[in-house]
């Protein structure tokens, strides 16, 4: 199954000022803390790391635990000067790995 | 479930170990992230005082001042780290938010980390009347 991401950014972002990101991907979070129906430990498939960059260079990451709820949801500020790309990534346990970029254009 | 089911796999979640961290471990997470015990500062940590579902919290750290790293931690869910956060020179404000998992009624702490190593930390208590972690 295709992992789903959402990235929400404003429509208009002009330069030098301050506008928010927030991203979500859908992905379960199992703790490994919880028993399945038969009393077996389900065991721990999490989102590790979150990583934002603009053209390349990291702007905001984020290590997760297995306290963040599922489809982790992660909202923050950038502030850019000039047109580029903004490329999201996350990877987890079983060798999870979702990438998304969106065009970022100055108005 | 059958009555038997029931019971065979309470019996089975009785005997796993606690799964729960102690202030302890959270202070020793906290010095493990900041490199020492921060002292008291000012930061903002919104979230809903009485939380009726504890599986999907909404939670907002912002600092005072420009950082580097912010973190959350908590005292009695199964760990003590909640997130890390890594904030860039484009970072705009020195927040983010995120939803979050609450085992128990506790008191969250968030831990500030600036660009040249200093921290600080501030604390808010939270009660759940619905936790996370123990449905099936």
């Amino acid at each position: 199954m295709a992992t789903r991401a959402v990235i929400t950014l404003p429509a208009a972002i002009k330069a030098g000022v301050a506008f928010e990101v927030r991203a979500t991907v859908a992905h379960a979070m199992e703790t490994g803390y919880r028993t399945s129906d038969a009393g077996a430990r389900l065991p721990r498939d999490i989102v590790r790391r979150f990583e934002c960059r603009l053209d390349g260079d990291i702007v905001f990451a984020a290590d997760l635990f297995a306290a963040i709820s599922a489809n982790p949801y992660l909202a923050f500020w950038l502030r850019a000067a000039q047109s580029g790309e903004l490329s999201f990534s996350w990877r987890g346990d079983n060798g999870f790995e979702h990438r998304e970029t969106r065009p970022l254009t100055i108005a | 479930m059958k009555r038997r089911e029931f019971i065979v796999a309470a019996s089975v979640f009785a005997a796993l170990p606690e799964a729960q961290a102690s202030d302890e471990a959270m202070r020793a997470a906290i010095r493990a992230w900041a490199g020492g015990e921060p002292p008291p500062g000012l930061l903002k940590i919104d979230i809903a005082e009485l939380v009726e579902n504890g599986n999907a919290v909404p939670v907002r750290v912002a600092a005072h001042e420009p950082v580097a790293g912010l973190a959350l931690f908590t005292p009695l869910n199964p760990e003590p780290e909640v997130v890390h956060v890594t904030l860039g020179a484009a970072s705009a404000r020195p927040e983010f938010s995120t939803r979050m998992r609450l085992a128990r009624s506790q008191r969250i702490v968030a831990v500030a980390q600036t660009a040249d190593g200093r921290c600080w930390q501030a604390g808010v208590d939270v009660i759940v009347t619905l936790a996370a972690c123990v449905e099936p």
